[in-house]
């Protein structure tokens, strides 16, 4: 029981000599150019979503303890719940209003995570799951994204992105829709959104990555977070955290996707750069896919779930009704978990594979 | 083929086996068993479809819950009725065609007294004929009991399976769009407008609350807080009446 509360790591279990408290410490360290560059590109928002849903994850996750009659303290300290909260704030828009982080929160904690017994049992990723019923519940506010600062007519300050989350208005009265307004009049979405949006009314790729919006490569801002996100996953691999597959086949099956798109129809499909570097992509890559406990566990499994998680976001995001389908693809993919588990047992050292011993 | 205790319904046999059963009209444990302990939504999970599927509103629900506690009445009744005369071979189609007609009435008497309802429920008020609850109590019960038994049967199991309808529908409209009876006028009539309550005003409505998934979750949180009520009673029990805990404890345990 100790060894389990306290050596939370992924398989294989090669002595990294961390506790799961480090691990999760080292992983919420990884996040922090992505929330940085968030901060820069989107606002304050984003650190006062980290802050709100932080401290909800934390009381929530107490609150059920100790109705469970389970050691508050220790669990608390395992950082895990920490985590949940801090993913899940990252990926919220960050000028949401705070019932909305809570909201998500507590799901997540309470629902998708302690009903299901606690860490290490819960089938769904809690942050993407606490983020599916707030998209779905809210598709208006969870779609609320701020363009970058760059292209604001009202620049925020930290008082303005405080007052926004918990009343509604800046300081100056404007709410969310007014702020949305770019410097020429034009109310803006994300990238993928505003994607989305104009292909819909037929206009081809070219004719849309005009837009300010899209800047270089994979939208303004978007690509700066998205590279931050690798930056941190890349320092996850190297400590040895998580392992290259998932993440390498999330990026790699979505790129070959997007090649395929291009081939086929380049002017209604994102550009290869554009399908990697915006969105949630990178962070869905390196710090959502590889949660320990909902991912597969077999090496070769890990492929396959990654591949999976790539192809369904790529076809979510080309076919489907919400412009990104990051989070549908990883809840996806976890249901698909045991099965894949099930197939992509590794042969016991020793043993020969079943067809080999046959012949 | 199957004789009568391969088809009898398990739990109906194990609980009471204290007292000699149906010698005499034993009506608080029929209500008791309909109402509580074997409530066909919460402990029998039947009729799960309607019961997911409509409770977005408390108007729904109550439409739902009361067509169904009509048909569950009339058939029980009618299936002791004719249970002498239905041979076991062809007794489950006999209880569909039973079952069917009544649905029927109920269906052309909804469409005729409460038309907006009749609309907003579509499809699930057919559907109840397949309503397991139904189908399900006439075998395990109307067709060995005598004709009031099966009735108050269908009575009890109809207002069990109604308040919990009632009950998820009030939550999930609470949560969902903050009030309660909104457009109850639709089957009960214009006084009706007055019974809407409008607990909280919400900008954007809750929506996972009225979609299917929230049915499932607000149906777990009601079947634990069941079993959690059951817990505490059974604990106390177990604390209070050392003496008679011996024979309440043989009965859990066979179940």
């Amino acid at each position: 029981m100790s060894l389990l509360t306290n050596m939370f790591v992924s398989s294989p279990h090669g002595n990294l000599g961390l506790t799961t408290n480090q691990m999760m410490r080292i992983v919420a360290y990884a996040t922090l150019p992505g929330l940085a560059a968030q901060i820069y590109f989107f606002g304050w928002g984003s650190l006062i979503q980290a802050i709100l849903c932080i401290s909800t994850a934390l009381i929530a996750e107490a609150v059920v303890l100790s109705l469970r009659e389970k050691p508050i303290r220790r669990t608390l300290s395992d950082g895990s719940a920490m985590l949940t909260g801090l993913l899940l704030a990252l990926s919220i828009p960050p000028l949401a209003p705070w019932w909305i982080a809570v909201i998500g929160t507590v799901f997540a904690i309470i629902v998708v995570k302690q009903l299901y017994g606690g860490m290490g049992f819960n089938l769904f990723n809690p942050a993407m799951a606490g983020y599916v019923v707030l998209l779905i519940s809210f598709p208006v506010a969870m779609t609320n994204w701020l363009p970058p600062t760059e292209l604001l007519q009202h620049p925020m300050a930290f008082g303005d992105a405080f007052l926004a989350v918990f009343t509604g208005f800046t300081y100056d009265g404007y709410n969310l829709t007014q702020l949305k307004m770019s410097v020429d009049g034009i109310t803006m979405a994300t990238p993928l959104d505003h994607f989305k949006t104009e292909q819909i009314l037929n206009y081809t790729t070219t004719e849309i990555l005009n837009s300010p919006l899209y800047g270089e490569y994979g939208g303004t801002g978007w690509l700066e977070v998205n590279l931050a996100f690798l930056l941190g996953g890349l320092a996850l691999l190297k400590l040895g955290i998580i392992r290259w597959h998932i993440p390498v086949a999330v990026i790699g099956s979505l790129g070959v996707c997007a090649l395929l798109g291009i081939t086929i129809a380049p002017d209604q499909t994102y550009p290869l750069s554009f399908s990697l570097l915006s969105g949630a992509t990178m962070f869905a890559a390196f710090f959502i896919a590889t949660d320990p406990v909902s991912a597969s566990t077999t090496n070769q499994g890990r492929i396959v779930y990654g591949c999976f998680i790539g192809v369904m976001i790529y076809i979510i995001r080309i076919w489907g009704g919400y412009p990104d389908g990051i989070a549908f693809a990883v809840l996806l993919a976890n249901m698909c978990v045991p099965l894949i588990d099930h197939y992509t047992k590794p042969v016991t050292y020793g043993h020969k594979r079943r067809r080999e011993a046959k012949s | 083929m199957s004789n009568d205790s391969n088809v009898a319904d398990p739990i109906d046999d194990l609980v009471d086996n204290d007292q000699p059963q149906a010698s005499s009209f034993d009506w608080r444990s029929i209500t008791f068993q309909g109402l509580w302990k074997n409530n066909p939504a919460l402990v029998q999970l039947l009729g799960l479809c309607p019961l997911l599927a409509v409770t977005n509103s408390v108007t729904n629900a109550l439409g739902l819950g009361l067509a169904t506690l009509l048909v569950l009445v009339v058939s029980n009744l009618t299936v002791s009725l004719v249970k002498n005369w239905v041979t076991k071979e062809i007794r489950i189609s006999v209880f569909i065609m039973i079952i069917a007609s009544f649905v029927t009435i109920v269906q052309l008497l909804m469409n005729a007294y409460t038309y907006e309802l009749y609309l907003s429920l579509g499809i699930f008020i057919p559907l109840i004929v397949t309503n397991c609850a139904i189908i399900g109590r006439a075998e395990a019960f109307a067709s060995k009991n005598p004709p009031k038994e099966a009735a108050l049967d269908g009575l009890m199991m109809g207002l069990g399976f109604a308040i919990v309808l009632v009950f998820l529908g009030a939550i999930r409209e609470v949560l969902g769009q903050g009030t309660l009876f909104d457009g109850a006028h639709l089957l009960l009539g214009d006084w009706a407008k007055a019974l809407k309550i409008e607990v909280f005003k919400v900008d954007q409505a809750f929506l996972l609350a009225i979609l299917p998934p929230g049915a499932f979750i607000g149906m777990g949180f009601i079947i634990a807080g069941k079993n959690y009520i059951d817990n505490k009673i059974a604990q106390r029990q177990a604390s209070s009446k050392p003496k008679k805990s011996v024979t309440r404890a043989r009965v859990t345990h066979v179940n």
